[in-house]
Protein backbone atom coordinates (compact mmCIF):
# COMPACT_ATOMS: atom_id res chain seq x y z
CA UNK A 1 0.00 0.00 0.00
CA UNK A 2 3.03 2.40 0.79
CA UNK A 3 5.51 1.03 -1.50
CA UNK A 4 7.34 3.55 -3.71
CA UNK A 5 5.38 4.11 -7.19
CA UNK A 6 6.96 4.66 -10.41
CA UNK A 7 5.99 8.54 -10.13
CA UNK A 8 7.50 8.70 -6.57
CA UNK A 9 11.07 7.24 -8.06
CA UNK A 10 11.20 9.81 -10.99
CA UNK A 11 10.39 12.86 -8.55
CA UNK A 12 13.21 11.36 -6.30
CA UNK A 13 15.60 11.25 -9.31
CA UNK A 14 14.98 14.65 -10.15
CA UNK A 15 15.41 15.71 -6.89
CA UNK A 16 19.21 13.90 -6.52
CA UNK A 17 19.88 15.89 -9.94
CA UNK A 18 18.77 19.00 -8.88
CA UNK A 19 20.79 18.79 -5.11
CA UNK A 20 23.38 17.49 -7.42
CA UNK A 21 23.56 20.23 -9.39
CA UNK A 22 23.50 22.97 -7.22
CA UNK A 23 25.66 21.59 -4.97
CA UNK A 24 28.27 21.32 -7.80
CA UNK A 25 27.16 25.52 -8.27
CA UNK A 26 28.05 26.11 -4.84
CA UNK A 27 31.44 24.38 -5.21
CA UNK A 28 32.27 26.26 -8.56
CA UNK A 29 32.06 28.98 -6.67
CA UNK A 30 34.46 28.60 -3.70
CA UNK A 31 37.11 27.31 -6.28
CA UNK A 32 38.34 30.86 -7.62
CA UNK A 33 38.29 32.14 -4.08
CA UNK A 34 40.61 29.26 -2.60
CA UNK A 35 42.35 29.51 -5.86
CA UNK A 36 42.63 33.33 -5.52
CA UNK A 37 44.11 33.23 -2.05
CA UNK A 38 46.53 30.33 -2.32
CA UNK A 39 47.94 32.37 -5.37
CA UNK A 40 48.46 35.18 -3.56
CA UNK A 41 49.59 33.77 -0.43
CA UNK A 42 51.91 31.33 -2.26
CA UNK A 43 53.64 34.06 -4.66
CA UNK A 44 53.35 37.36 -2.43
CA UNK A 45 53.78 35.55 0.73
CA UNK A 46 57.22 35.72 0.53
CA UNK A 47 57.36 39.87 0.17
CA UNK A 48 55.84 40.39 3.36
CA UNK A 49 57.78 41.90 6.11
CA UNK A 50 58.02 44.38 8.78
CA UNK A 51 60.00 46.57 6.04
CA UNK A 52 57.57 45.70 3.04
CA UNK A 53 54.72 47.40 5.17
CA UNK A 54 56.73 50.44 6.82
CA UNK A 55 59.13 51.84 4.19
CA UNK A 56 58.19 53.54 0.55
CA UNK A 57 59.04 52.06 -2.58
CA UNK A 58 62.59 52.23 -3.85
CA UNK A 59 64.22 52.29 -7.35
CA UNK A 60 61.43 52.95 -9.27
CA UNK A 61 59.00 50.84 -8.11
CA UNK A 62 61.17 47.41 -8.31
CA UNK A 63 62.38 47.48 -4.36
CA UNK A 64 61.29 48.75 -0.93
CA UNK A 65 57.63 48.70 0.95
CA UNK A 66 54.46 50.19 0.55
CA UNK A 67 54.07 52.47 3.23
CA UNK A 68 52.94 55.69 1.31
CA UNK A 69 50.06 53.62 -0.31
CA UNK A 70 48.92 51.69 2.82
CA UNK A 71 48.50 55.54 4.52
CA UNK A 72 47.12 56.80 1.10
CA UNK A 73 44.36 54.14 1.54
CA UNK A 74 43.54 54.88 5.19
CA UNK A 75 42.82 58.62 4.32
CA UNK A 76 41.17 58.19 1.08
CA UNK A 77 39.05 55.72 3.67
CA UNK A 78 38.10 57.46 6.46
CA UNK A 79 38.03 60.93 4.66
CA UNK A 80 35.01 58.99 1.54
CA UNK A 81 33.14 57.45 5.41
CA UNK A 82 33.45 61.08 6.77
CA UNK A 83 31.04 62.38 3.86
CA UNK A 84 29.06 59.21 2.67
CA UNK A 85 27.85 58.03 6.05
CA UNK A 86 26.00 61.02 7.88
CA UNK A 87 24.66 61.73 4.46
CA UNK A 88 23.62 58.11 3.85
CA UNK A 89 22.02 57.40 7.09
CA UNK A 90 19.99 60.53 7.01
CA UNK A 91 18.60 59.76 3.56
CA UNK A 92 17.82 56.50 4.91
CA UNK A 93 16.29 57.50 8.16
CA UNK A 94 14.43 60.02 5.83
CA UNK A 95 13.27 57.24 3.41
CA UNK A 96 12.37 55.16 5.55
CA UNK A 97 11.02 56.85 8.59
CA UNK A 98 9.67 59.87 7.30
CA UNK A 99 8.37 59.88 3.27
CA UNK A 100 5.34 59.21 2.61
CA UNK A 101 4.79 55.98 0.06
CA UNK A 102 4.28 58.39 -3.07
CA UNK A 103 5.64 58.72 -6.49
CA UNK A 104 8.35 61.15 -5.85
CA UNK A 105 10.06 58.52 -2.94
CA UNK A 106 9.29 55.73 -5.38
CA UNK A 107 11.69 57.64 -7.65
CA UNK A 108 14.35 58.59 -5.45
CA UNK A 109 14.42 54.81 -4.42
CA UNK A 110 14.79 53.47 -7.54
CA UNK A 111 17.49 56.35 -8.37
CA UNK A 112 19.57 55.09 -5.39
CA UNK A 113 19.33 51.55 -7.00
CA UNK A 114 20.59 53.11 -10.17
CA UNK A 115 22.96 54.69 -8.70
CA UNK A 116 24.20 51.62 -7.21
CA UNK A 117 24.73 50.43 -11.09
CA UNK A 118 27.15 52.98 -12.54
CA UNK A 119 29.99 52.23 -13.44
CA UNK A 120 32.66 53.10 -11.37
CA UNK A 121 34.97 54.45 -14.54
CA UNK A 122 31.66 56.69 -15.03
CA UNK A 123 32.11 58.00 -11.46
CA UNK A 124 35.53 58.86 -11.79
CA UNK A 125 34.65 61.03 -15.09
CA UNK A 126 32.13 62.31 -12.72
CA UNK A 127 34.68 63.18 -9.63
CA UNK A 128 37.04 64.73 -12.54
CA UNK A 129 34.19 67.20 -13.73
CA UNK A 130 33.12 68.24 -10.29
CA UNK A 131 35.29 67.68 -7.35
CA UNK A 132 38.55 68.35 -9.78
CA UNK A 133 37.46 70.80 -12.40
CA UNK A 134 34.57 72.66 -10.53
CA UNK A 135 35.11 72.40 -7.00
CA UNK A 136 38.83 73.01 -7.90
CA UNK A 137 39.87 70.68 -5.11
CA UNK A 138 42.63 69.65 -7.76
CA UNK A 139 43.66 65.74 -8.08
CA UNK A 140 43.55 65.51 -3.87
CA UNK A 141 42.26 63.49 -1.19
CA UNK A 142 39.60 65.04 -1.12
CA UNK A 143 38.54 64.66 -4.92
CA UNK A 144 39.05 61.25 -4.86
CA UNK A 145 37.07 60.49 -1.82
CA UNK A 146 34.02 62.54 -2.40
CA UNK A 147 34.20 60.39 -5.66
CA UNK A 148 34.76 57.30 -3.54
CA UNK A 149 32.04 58.49 -1.10
CA UNK A 150 29.21 58.64 -4.08
CA UNK A 151 29.59 55.81 -5.43
CA UNK A 152 29.39 53.77 -2.28
CA UNK A 153 26.08 55.87 -0.97
CA UNK A 154 23.95 53.37 -2.16
CA UNK A 155 25.64 50.77 -0.01
CA UNK A 156 25.02 52.75 2.91
CA UNK A 157 21.66 53.73 2.42
CA UNK A 158 20.09 50.88 1.20
CA UNK A 159 22.18 48.51 4.38
CA UNK A 160 20.63 51.24 6.67
CA UNK A 161 17.30 51.42 5.32
CA UNK A 162 16.64 47.73 5.62
CA UNK A 163 18.35 47.44 9.25
CA UNK A 164 15.70 50.51 9.91
CA UNK A 165 12.97 48.03 8.27
CA UNK A 166 13.97 45.01 10.57
CA UNK A 167 13.12 46.67 13.57
CA UNK A 168 9.37 45.57 14.13
CA UNK A 169 6.57 48.25 13.90
CA UNK A 170 5.25 47.06 17.28
CA UNK A 171 8.15 49.22 19.19
CA UNK A 172 7.48 51.81 17.22
CA UNK A 173 3.89 52.09 17.89
CA UNK A 174 4.35 51.05 21.47
CA UNK A 175 6.91 54.29 21.25
CA UNK A 176 4.22 56.36 19.14
CA UNK A 177 1.13 55.54 21.48
CA UNK A 178 2.94 56.82 24.47
CA UNK A 179 3.03 60.39 22.89
CA UNK A 180 6.80 60.23 21.54
CA UNK A 181 7.31 62.14 18.17
CA UNK A 182 8.61 60.47 15.25
CA UNK A 183 11.91 61.50 15.96
CA UNK A 184 12.24 60.45 19.87
CA UNK A 185 11.02 56.57 18.48
CA UNK A 186 13.71 56.93 15.97
CA UNK A 187 16.84 57.95 18.78
CA UNK A 188 15.14 55.85 22.07
CA UNK A 189 14.22 53.11 19.65
CA UNK A 190 14.48 52.91 16.55
CA UNK A 191 18.17 53.33 15.98
CA UNK A 192 19.43 51.66 18.86
CA UNK A 193 17.97 48.16 17.52
CA UNK A 194 19.44 48.73 13.73
CA UNK A 195 23.15 49.78 14.53
CA UNK A 196 24.28 46.59 14.13
CA UNK A 197 22.68 46.19 10.69
CA UNK A 198 23.93 49.84 9.50
CA UNK A 199 27.50 48.80 10.82
CA UNK A 200 27.60 46.01 8.76
CA UNK A 201 27.05 48.41 5.75
CA UNK A 202 29.18 50.67 6.90
CA UNK A 203 32.27 48.35 6.91
CA UNK A 204 30.95 46.57 3.15
CA UNK A 205 31.37 50.11 1.99
CA UNK A 206 35.21 50.27 3.91
CA UNK A 207 36.12 47.10 2.13
CA UNK A 208 34.63 48.21 -1.59
CA UNK A 209 36.08 52.01 -0.84
CA UNK A 210 39.67 50.53 0.07
CA UNK A 211 39.49 48.18 -2.76
CA UNK A 212 38.36 50.71 -5.95
CA UNK A 213 41.00 51.72 -8.47
CA UNK A 214 38.70 53.42 -11.16
CA UNK A 215 36.90 56.10 -9.03
CA UNK A 216 40.43 57.31 -7.80
CA UNK A 217 42.79 57.05 -10.90
CA UNK A 218 41.77 60.68 -12.54
CA UNK A 219 41.04 62.28 -9.11
CA UNK A 220 43.77 62.04 -6.52
CA UNK A 221 45.76 58.99 -6.81
CA UNK A 222 49.16 58.97 -7.78
CA UNK A 223 51.91 56.24 -8.39
CA UNK A 224 54.61 57.60 -6.40
CA UNK A 225 54.87 60.38 -3.75
CA UNK A 226 57.72 60.00 -1.36
CA UNK A 227 56.27 61.74 1.13
CA UNK A 228 53.03 60.77 3.30
CA UNK A 229 50.08 62.58 2.72
CA UNK A 230 49.85 65.69 5.12
CA UNK A 231 46.20 67.39 4.11
CA UNK A 232 43.02 66.21 2.08
CA UNK A 233 44.05 68.82 -0.64
CA UNK A 234 47.14 66.46 -1.02
CA UNK A 235 47.93 63.48 -4.02
CA UNK A 236 48.03 60.46 -2.56
CA UNK A 237 49.46 56.75 -3.14
CA UNK A 238 46.65 54.07 -2.77
CA UNK A 239 46.99 49.93 -2.29
CA UNK A 240 44.28 49.51 -5.28
CA UNK A 241 46.25 52.11 -7.52
CA UNK A 242 49.61 50.87 -6.80
CA UNK A 243 48.74 47.61 -7.46
CA UNK A 244 47.95 48.57 -11.34
CA UNK A 245 50.73 50.36 -11.29
CA UNK A 246 53.39 47.77 -10.04
CA UNK A 247 51.65 45.01 -12.42
CA UNK A 248 50.90 46.68 -16.17
CA UNK A 249 53.07 49.93 -15.41
CA UNK A 250 56.22 49.97 -13.95
CA UNK A 251 59.05 47.88 -15.85
CA UNK A 252 60.96 45.26 -14.12
CA UNK A 253 58.91 44.81 -10.91
CA UNK A 254 59.91 41.94 -9.63
CA UNK A 255 56.38 39.13 -9.10
CA UNK A 256 56.29 38.72 -5.44
CA UNK A 257 56.33 42.19 -4.94
CA UNK A 258 53.06 43.09 -7.18
CA UNK A 259 51.69 39.68 -5.48
CA UNK A 260 52.70 41.18 -1.82
CA UNK A 261 50.36 44.28 -3.03
CA UNK A 262 47.53 42.17 -4.19
CA UNK A 263 47.67 39.86 -0.63
CA UNK A 264 48.31 43.26 1.70
CA UNK A 265 45.32 44.56 -0.27
CA UNK A 266 43.18 41.74 0.25
CA UNK A 267 44.10 41.00 3.60
CA UNK A 268 43.20 44.50 4.52
CA UNK A 269 39.70 43.87 2.92
CA UNK A 270 39.34 40.07 4.68
CA UNK A 271 40.11 41.85 8.07
CA UNK A 272 37.32 44.43 7.46
CA UNK A 273 35.31 42.17 6.71
CA UNK A 274 36.06 40.13 10.04
CA UNK A 275 35.71 43.05 12.21
CA UNK A 276 31.89 43.41 10.97
CA UNK A 277 31.08 39.94 11.44
CA UNK A 278 32.69 40.51 14.76
CA UNK A 279 30.73 43.74 15.50
CA UNK A 280 27.74 42.07 14.48
CA UNK A 281 27.56 38.94 16.51
CA UNK A 282 28.69 41.08 19.25
CA UNK A 283 25.45 43.44 18.90
CA UNK A 284 23.57 40.45 18.06
CA UNK A 285 24.22 39.45 21.49
CA UNK A 286 23.37 42.75 22.58
CA UNK A 287 19.06 42.40 20.94
CA UNK A 288 16.67 40.50 23.04
CA UNK A 289 13.76 39.97 20.81
CA UNK B 1 -12.80 72.67 28.77
CA UNK B 2 -13.37 74.99 30.81
CA UNK B 3 -14.45 77.97 28.62
CA UNK B 4 -15.93 81.29 29.81
CA UNK B 5 -19.28 83.00 29.29
CA UNK B 6 -22.11 80.69 27.83
CA UNK B 7 -21.42 82.75 24.54
CA UNK B 8 -19.80 79.53 23.20
CA UNK B 9 -22.20 76.61 22.29
CA UNK B 10 -21.23 74.17 24.81
CA UNK B 11 -18.75 71.38 22.97
CA UNK B 12 -20.33 67.80 22.81
CA UNK B 13 -19.33 65.38 25.38
CA UNK B 14 -19.46 67.98 28.14
CA UNK B 15 -21.98 65.37 29.88
CA UNK B 16 -19.60 62.72 30.99
CA UNK B 17 -19.01 61.10 27.27
CA UNK B 18 -14.91 60.20 27.26
CA UNK B 19 -15.03 59.54 23.49
CA UNK B 20 -18.00 60.66 21.57
CA UNK B 21 -18.24 59.99 17.73
CA UNK B 22 -20.43 62.20 14.98
CA UNK B 23 -20.96 60.61 11.88
CA UNK B 24 -17.48 59.11 11.59
CA UNK B 25 -16.80 57.40 8.15
CA UNK B 26 -13.53 56.20 7.39
CA UNK B 27 -11.65 54.87 4.00
CA UNK B 28 -8.89 52.74 3.43
CA UNK B 29 -8.17 54.13 -0.17
CA UNK B 30 -11.50 53.61 -1.85
CA UNK B 31 -12.64 50.68 0.92
CA UNK B 32 -14.70 52.31 3.46
CA UNK B 33 -14.27 50.66 6.79
CA UNK B 34 -16.33 52.67 8.98
CA UNK B 35 -20.25 53.98 8.09
CA UNK B 36 -21.99 57.18 9.71
CA UNK B 37 -20.57 56.03 13.37
CA UNK B 38 -22.06 57.63 16.55
CA UNK B 39 -21.06 56.37 19.44
CA UNK B 40 -20.80 57.79 22.98
CA UNK B 41 -18.56 56.17 25.53
CA UNK B 42 -19.42 56.97 29.21
CA UNK B 43 -16.07 58.25 31.51
CA UNK B 44 -14.80 56.09 33.42
CA UNK B 45 -16.60 52.75 32.11
CA UNK B 46 -15.15 49.99 30.72
CA UNK B 47 -16.92 49.33 26.88
CA UNK B 48 -15.96 46.18 24.94
CA UNK B 49 -16.59 46.28 21.20
CA UNK B 50 -17.25 42.95 19.47
CA UNK B 51 -18.22 41.36 16.08
CA UNK B 52 -16.93 39.83 13.08
CA UNK B 53 -13.31 40.12 11.83
CA UNK B 54 -13.62 42.99 9.80
CA UNK B 55 -16.45 44.60 11.11
CA UNK B 56 -14.17 47.86 12.10
CA UNK B 57 -14.21 47.24 16.01
CA UNK B 58 -10.44 47.76 15.66
CA UNK B 59 -10.18 50.58 13.09
CA UNK B 60 -12.77 52.62 15.46
CA UNK B 61 -9.83 52.20 18.10
CA UNK B 62 -7.18 53.28 16.28
CA UNK B 63 -9.34 56.35 15.42
CA UNK B 64 -9.48 57.10 18.94
CA UNK B 65 -5.84 58.02 19.14
CA UNK B 66 -5.27 59.06 15.39
CA UNK B 67 -2.65 56.10 15.38
CA UNK B 68 -5.01 54.94 11.86
CA UNK B 69 -3.13 57.83 10.08
CA UNK B 70 0.17 56.33 10.47
CA UNK B 71 -1.08 53.81 7.45
CA UNK B 72 -1.04 56.86 5.07
CA UNK B 73 -3.99 56.20 2.71
CA UNK B 74 -6.80 56.87 5.49
CA UNK B 75 -9.58 59.07 5.18
CA UNK B 76 -12.12 60.13 7.53
CA UNK B 77 -15.11 62.72 7.52
CA UNK B 78 -16.90 63.32 11.01
CA UNK B 79 -15.72 64.13 14.10
CA UNK B 80 -14.24 62.37 17.24
CA UNK B 81 -14.66 64.10 20.62
CA UNK B 82 -12.78 62.90 23.52
CA UNK B 83 -12.89 64.68 26.40
CA UNK B 84 -14.70 67.01 25.25
CA UNK B 85 -12.26 67.87 22.30
CA UNK B 86 -12.66 67.19 19.03
CA UNK B 87 -9.40 65.58 18.36
CA UNK B 88 -8.96 66.35 14.48
CA UNK B 89 -9.64 69.74 15.20
CA UNK B 90 -6.86 72.37 14.08
CA UNK B 91 -5.52 73.42 17.79
CA UNK B 92 -4.86 69.71 18.01
CA UNK B 93 -1.69 68.25 19.20
CA UNK B 94 -1.22 64.50 18.35
CA UNK B 95 2.05 63.95 20.99
CA UNK B 96 -1.32 65.13 23.68
CA UNK B 97 -3.36 63.20 22.17
CA UNK B 98 -1.55 60.13 22.66
CA UNK B 99 -0.54 61.22 26.07
CA UNK B 100 -4.01 61.70 27.35
CA UNK B 101 -4.97 58.74 25.21
CA UNK B 102 -3.24 55.13 26.16
CA UNK B 103 -2.85 52.01 23.97
CA UNK B 104 -2.55 48.32 24.80
CA UNK B 105 -1.82 45.98 21.30
CA UNK B 106 -2.77 42.39 20.66
CA UNK B 107 0.34 41.23 20.78
CA UNK B 108 2.37 42.47 23.64
CA UNK B 109 4.90 45.13 22.89
CA UNK B 110 7.29 45.54 25.56
CA UNK B 111 10.36 47.93 24.10
CA UNK B 112 13.51 45.60 24.08
CA UNK B 113 15.06 47.50 27.05
CA UNK B 114 14.62 46.78 30.60
CA UNK B 115 11.51 46.34 32.61
CA UNK B 116 12.40 49.58 34.45
CA UNK B 117 12.92 51.38 31.52
CA UNK B 118 9.95 50.16 29.86
CA UNK B 119 7.94 51.81 32.79
CA UNK B 120 9.57 54.93 32.94
CA UNK B 121 9.55 55.10 29.45
CA UNK B 122 6.46 57.61 28.78
CA UNK B 123 7.69 59.46 32.19
CA UNK B 124 10.84 60.29 30.85
CA UNK B 125 9.72 61.61 28.02
CA UNK B 126 6.61 63.78 28.89
CA UNK B 127 7.68 64.84 32.76
CA UNK B 128 11.63 64.40 33.01
CA UNK B 129 12.00 67.17 30.50
CA UNK B 130 9.81 69.82 31.82
CA UNK B 131 11.69 69.26 35.24
CA UNK B 132 14.46 67.66 37.38
CA UNK B 133 12.95 64.41 38.71
CA UNK B 134 14.98 62.31 41.26
CA UNK B 135 15.58 59.14 42.01
CA UNK B 136 13.45 58.64 44.63
CA UNK B 137 10.36 60.00 42.55
CA UNK B 138 11.43 57.50 40.06
CA UNK B 139 11.65 55.53 42.31
CA UNK B 140 8.10 55.46 43.40
CA UNK B 141 6.58 56.48 40.35
CA UNK B 142 7.82 52.58 39.13
CA UNK B 143 6.45 50.70 42.44
CA UNK B 144 2.73 52.96 42.14
CA UNK B 145 2.66 51.78 38.18
CA UNK B 146 3.86 48.24 38.84
CA UNK B 147 1.53 47.91 41.56
CA UNK B 148 -1.53 48.85 40.10
CA UNK B 149 -0.95 46.35 37.73
CA UNK B 150 -0.37 43.55 39.79
CA UNK B 151 2.90 43.19 38.97
CA UNK B 152 5.18 45.23 41.07
CA UNK B 153 5.93 41.74 43.47
CA UNK B 154 6.74 39.77 40.66
CA UNK B 155 8.78 41.91 39.03
CA UNK B 156 10.51 43.68 42.33
CA UNK B 157 13.81 42.07 41.87
CA UNK B 158 14.66 41.90 38.70
CA UNK B 159 13.56 45.45 37.22
CA UNK B 160 16.71 45.82 35.53
CA UNK B 161 16.58 42.80 33.65
CA UNK B 162 14.98 43.22 30.15
CA UNK B 163 11.16 43.18 29.64
CA UNK B 164 11.41 40.88 26.85
CA UNK B 165 12.39 38.34 28.94
CA UNK B 166 8.98 38.36 31.00
CA UNK B 167 6.07 35.96 30.10
CA UNK B 168 3.23 36.91 28.05
CA UNK B 169 1.24 37.82 30.81
CA UNK B 170 3.74 40.05 32.64
CA UNK B 171 4.37 41.70 29.40
CA UNK B 172 0.55 42.48 28.88
CA UNK B 173 0.54 44.02 31.93
CA UNK B 174 4.05 45.67 32.12
CA UNK B 175 2.46 47.36 28.75
CA UNK B 176 -0.41 48.82 30.65
CA UNK B 177 1.68 49.70 33.39
CA UNK B 178 3.99 52.09 31.46
CA UNK B 179 1.02 53.63 30.26
CA UNK B 180 -0.12 55.09 33.71
CA UNK B 181 3.42 57.44 34.93
CA UNK B 182 1.91 59.99 32.05
CA UNK B 183 -1.51 59.80 33.64
CA UNK B 184 -3.84 58.94 30.42
CA UNK B 185 -7.66 59.39 31.15
CA UNK B 186 -8.56 56.37 28.01
CA UNK B 187 -6.96 53.10 27.67
CA UNK B 188 -7.63 51.76 24.60
CA UNK B 189 -6.60 47.71 24.43
CA UNK B 190 -6.73 46.25 21.14
CA UNK B 191 -7.72 42.23 22.14
CA UNK B 192 -5.36 43.12 25.02
CA UNK B 193 -5.80 38.93 25.99
CA UNK B 194 -5.80 37.30 22.63
CA UNK B 195 -2.14 36.12 23.07
CA UNK B 196 -2.50 34.55 26.72
CA UNK B 197 -3.20 31.90 27.96
CA UNK B 198 -6.12 30.62 30.16
CA UNK B 199 -4.83 31.80 32.83
CA UNK B 200 -2.53 35.26 31.79
CA UNK B 201 -6.20 35.99 30.15
CA UNK B 202 -8.41 35.78 33.31
CA UNK B 203 -5.08 37.57 35.19
CA UNK B 204 -5.25 40.31 32.72
CA UNK B 205 -9.08 40.53 32.79
CA UNK B 206 -8.89 41.00 36.25
CA UNK B 207 -6.68 43.88 36.36
CA UNK B 208 -8.74 45.51 33.47
CA UNK B 209 -11.63 45.02 35.97
CA UNK B 210 -9.98 46.56 38.85
CA UNK B 211 -8.95 49.86 36.80
CA UNK B 212 -12.19 50.70 35.67
CA UNK B 213 -13.73 53.90 37.21
CA UNK B 214 -10.17 55.18 37.04
CA UNK B 215 -9.81 55.05 33.48
CA UNK B 216 -12.32 54.94 30.81
CA UNK B 217 -11.48 51.72 29.20
CA UNK B 218 -12.35 50.90 25.72
CA UNK B 219 -11.62 47.29 24.94
CA UNK B 220 -11.92 45.05 21.56
CA UNK B 221 -11.93 41.76 21.73
CA UNK B 222 -12.96 38.97 19.26
CA UNK B 223 -13.81 36.98 22.49
CA UNK B 224 -17.77 37.22 23.56
CA UNK B 225 -17.36 35.51 27.09
CA UNK B 226 -14.46 38.22 27.60
CA UNK B 227 -16.81 40.92 26.56
CA UNK B 228 -19.47 39.50 29.12
CA UNK B 229 -17.16 38.78 31.98
CA UNK B 230 -15.30 42.12 31.78
CA UNK B 231 -17.12 45.13 30.50
CA UNK B 232 -19.74 47.36 31.74
CA UNK B 233 -21.19 48.45 28.80
CA UNK B 234 -21.16 46.32 24.71
CA UNK B 235 -20.84 47.80 21.32
CA UNK B 236 -22.19 45.19 18.21
CA UNK B 237 -20.75 46.02 14.93
CA UNK B 238 -21.09 44.45 11.51
CA UNK B 239 -19.80 45.37 8.45
CA UNK B 240 -18.44 49.29 9.61
CA UNK B 241 -21.47 50.17 11.39
CA UNK B 242 -22.60 49.87 15.05
CA UNK B 243 -25.36 47.81 14.98
CA UNK B 244 -25.86 47.75 18.90
CA UNK B 245 -24.71 49.39 22.00
CA UNK B 246 -26.17 49.03 25.75
CA UNK B 247 -25.52 47.57 28.80
CA UNK B 248 -23.01 44.29 28.20
CA UNK B 249 -26.25 42.48 30.64
CA UNK B 250 -28.73 43.40 28.49
CA UNK B 251 -27.37 42.89 25.37
CA UNK B 252 -26.02 39.87 25.76
CA UNK B 253 -29.44 38.68 27.58
CA UNK B 254 -32.09 40.73 25.39
CA UNK B 255 -30.29 41.81 22.05
CA UNK B 256 -32.55 44.23 20.71
CA UNK B 257 -31.74 43.32 16.96
CA UNK B 258 -31.61 39.96 14.77
CA UNK B 259 -28.14 40.32 13.82
CA UNK B 260 -27.01 40.95 17.77
CA UNK B 261 -29.03 37.94 18.34
CA UNK B 262 -27.24 35.81 16.04
CA UNK B 263 -23.99 36.87 16.11
CA UNK B 264 -23.81 36.32 20.41
CA UNK B 265 -25.37 33.27 19.88
CA UNK B 266 -22.83 32.20 17.31
CA UNK B 267 -24.91 31.94 14.34
CA UNK B 268 -22.50 33.79 12.07
CA UNK B 269 -19.10 35.42 13.06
Amino acid sequence: MFAATRLNRRSYRNQSVARAVFCLMTVALVIPVLLIVGTLVVKGGPAISWEFLFTPPRDNMTAGGILPALVGTVWLVVVALLASVPLGIAAALYLSEYAPDNLLTRTINLAIINLAGVPSIVHALFGVGAFVLFFRFGASILAASLTLAIMTLPVVIVATRESLQAVPQAFREACLNMGATRWQTIRKVVLPNSVSGILTGVILEVSRTAGETAPIMFTGATAFVAFLPESVFDQTMAMSYHLYYTATQATDVPEELTFGVALVLIGMVLLMNAVSIGFRVYLRGLKKW
Amino acid sequence: MDSPGGSRPQPPGGDGFAIETRGLNLWYGDFQALFDVDLGVGRGTITSMIGPSGCGKTTLLRTCNRIIERLGYVRTTGSVYVLGHDIFGDDIELVQVRKKIGMVFQRPNPLPISIRENVLFGFRLHEARLRRVSAAEEAEVLESSLRQVLLWDNVKDRLDRPATGLSLEEQQKLCIARLLPVKPHLLLMDEPCSALDPAGTEAVEELIWKLRGEYTILIVTHNMAQARRASQECVFMLLGRIVEHGLTEELFLSPRHSETADYIEGRYG
